[in-house]
């Protein structure tokens, strides 16, 4: 719980989702600030489970099974990749404005953007145009994603000066967990609104368009920014600051001029281009590394029991960051990540599922982990004032490391099997090459130092803008 | 505190409704997502 004070404003009333409207009263709790954030991250969080849609919308014209006029697969991966991209893009270019405007502005935005997109979308299948759902889920949806994604992360960080890993970890948390409740609510909803001439697509669309809206703008509706100067009751800033952790702030496009950013990028892409590639795989890799010994069935369990982690990690690990510090939680994820990565082909050499099976959740939850962790180790670095802002431009390493890691694992794999390696060994040379990339991260990370005296913003300019907060 | 002020104070309640709003959903998430991966151990 936390006391506060009301900031003295003069002038016209502020508008509805302006910075000045969402300024906390006294009395308010910064604990309704995380359900906020999770309103916003549970519902983008959709987009690990967009897969659940390809099949049918291969079978819209010809129901059982597909027509020659219906969309290919290859058609449909596009969706998911386009709004990946635009979700990098869009957290990169409209991250300034996220972060002047206020969490409220962007989250509204970000559940117009998400939720149009799936209305566009649900048109585009039903008159079958498949421009159409490029745009809508694409390009509209991506924009949703990215400016959903950063709209929390700063405001968490000013309400959680204590505690701030796991305040963002929380809402992180949620991205992994949107997926858990999209897949069997999809699947739900397409088997009520499925006919014989029908699979329910388009109305799937429409009702999780509508219901991810309203559930945004709950989150919109209740977020609070802390008033100028606040501080949790009892939190005293360390009298003697820390070396990686500054108190000042950098603007955003400085931040980009400075090696800690780019080091920063580098840690996060290789990190993620790690997990990323064994994400997609970890069904077909389990069965085909134990031959006869994990099924298809199980081995869906296994990408269950690897999601589960995927999620955990990024509370985990953020709350852990907050003890050992940011850095030191990275060196955490690349050292026991190169272990377990060279681990992997001896459990499969062994035939030891269970020793495989512990690998890969470990390495799942330091790749959420790792993006649960990032923001904090931005404000660290660059302060509070453009943390959201920043953080949009280092989402661009996620676009970056989503086409190097499942190119790495599968073309990898499909050159061993090509040079005939058998497919249980086939895996192997891709697990020593994540290894290798852990360790140029370890070394990315080894670089960082604190921020030189010269990018800071001065303190008169980053009052003018605000930095009370 | 004032009259406003008291309006304006989250209470218990609040903060079950708005952590019950996100956790309830997740929790159902999570429950179909463990029994799902309760398969790799059958």
């Amino acid at each position: 719980m936390s006391s506060t004070t009301m900031p003295q404003r003069g002038g016209s009333p502020p508008g509805l989702l302006s910075r000045d409207r969402i300024m906390a009263r006294p009395g308010f709790s910064r604990w309704m600030v995380p359900p906020a954030a999770l309103c916003v991250h549970l519902c983008i969080g959709q987009a690990y489970a967009f897969s659940v849609f390809n099949l049918p919308m291969t079978r819209l014209i010809g129901i059982t099974k597909s027509a020659p006029d219906d969309w290919r697969l290859t058609d449909l991966g596009w969706i998911f990749s386009i709004a990946i991209v635009v979700l990098g893009l869009s957290a990169a270019v409209m991250g300034r404005w996220v972060e002047e405007g206020g969490p409220r502005r962007a989250m509204a935005t970000a559940a117009f953007c998400w939720g149009g997109g799936f209305l566009v979308s649900a048109l585009g299948v039903s008159i079958h145009n498949i421009w159409l759902v490029y745009f809508g889920y694409g390009v509209l949806g991506g924009c949703g994603l990215g400016i959903g994604y950063i709209s929390p992360v700063s405001t968490l960080i000013k309400w959680f000066p204590d505690r701030p890993g796991m305040a963002t970890g929380m809402a992180i948390m949620g991205f992994g967990g949107g997926a858990f409740i999209a897949s069997p609510l999809s699947v739900a909803l397409m088997r009520y609104f499925s006919t014989a001439t029908h699979v329910g697509v388009a109305e799937t669309f429409v009702v999780l368009g509508i219901i991810y809206f309203c559930f945004m703008m709950v989150g919109a509706a209740i977020v609070r920014l802390p008033p100028p100067g606040w501080a949790p009751v009892g939190y005293r800033a360390p009298a003697q600051p820390k070396r990686l952790i500054t108190t000042r702030h950098v603007f955003v496009y400085q931040a980009l001029k400075t090696p800690q950013f780019w080091l920063i990028w580098w840690v996060l892409c290789l990190n993620v281009t790690a997990g990323i590639g064994v994400l997609g795989q970890a069904s077909a890799m389990s069965q085909e590394m134990f031959p006869g010994r994990v099924s298809a069935v199980a081995a869906a369990g296994f990408v269950g029991l690897m999601s589960l982690f995927n999620m955990g990690g990024r509370f985990f690990w953020a709350s852990v960051s907050d003890f050992i510090g940011r850095k030191n939680t990275y060196f955490v994820f690349f050292t026991l990540g190169f272990v377990l990565y060279a681990l992997v082909p001896y459990a499969g050499g062994a035939g030891s599922v269970g020793l495989f099976v512990l690998c890969f959740v470990v390495i799942i939850s330091m790749y959420g982990g790792g993006f649960a962790t990032v923001p904090a180790y931005l404000k660290d670095m660059f302060g509070t004032r453009y943390v959201g802002a920043i953080h949009g431009w280092l989402l661009t390493a996620w676009s970056a490391a989503g086409i190097f890691g499942p190119a790495l694992v599968n073309y990898i794999r499909q050159y061993n099997v090509d040079h005939g390696v058998p497919k249980a060994q086939a895996y192997n040379n891709t697990m020593y090459i994540m290894a290798a990339l852990l360790v140029v991260g370890f070394l990315c990370n080894l670089f960082v130092r604190a921020v030189h005296e010269r990018h800071y913003m001065a303190e008169d300019t980053a009052d003018a803008v605000g930095v009370a907060n | 505190m004032t009259q406003a002020q008291a309006q304006h104070r989250t209470t218990p309640l609040h903060l079950i409704l708005a952590w019950g709003f996100v956790g309830i959903p997740l929790a159902w998430g999570v429950i179909q997502t463990v029994l799902n991966a309760l398969k790799l151990f059958r």
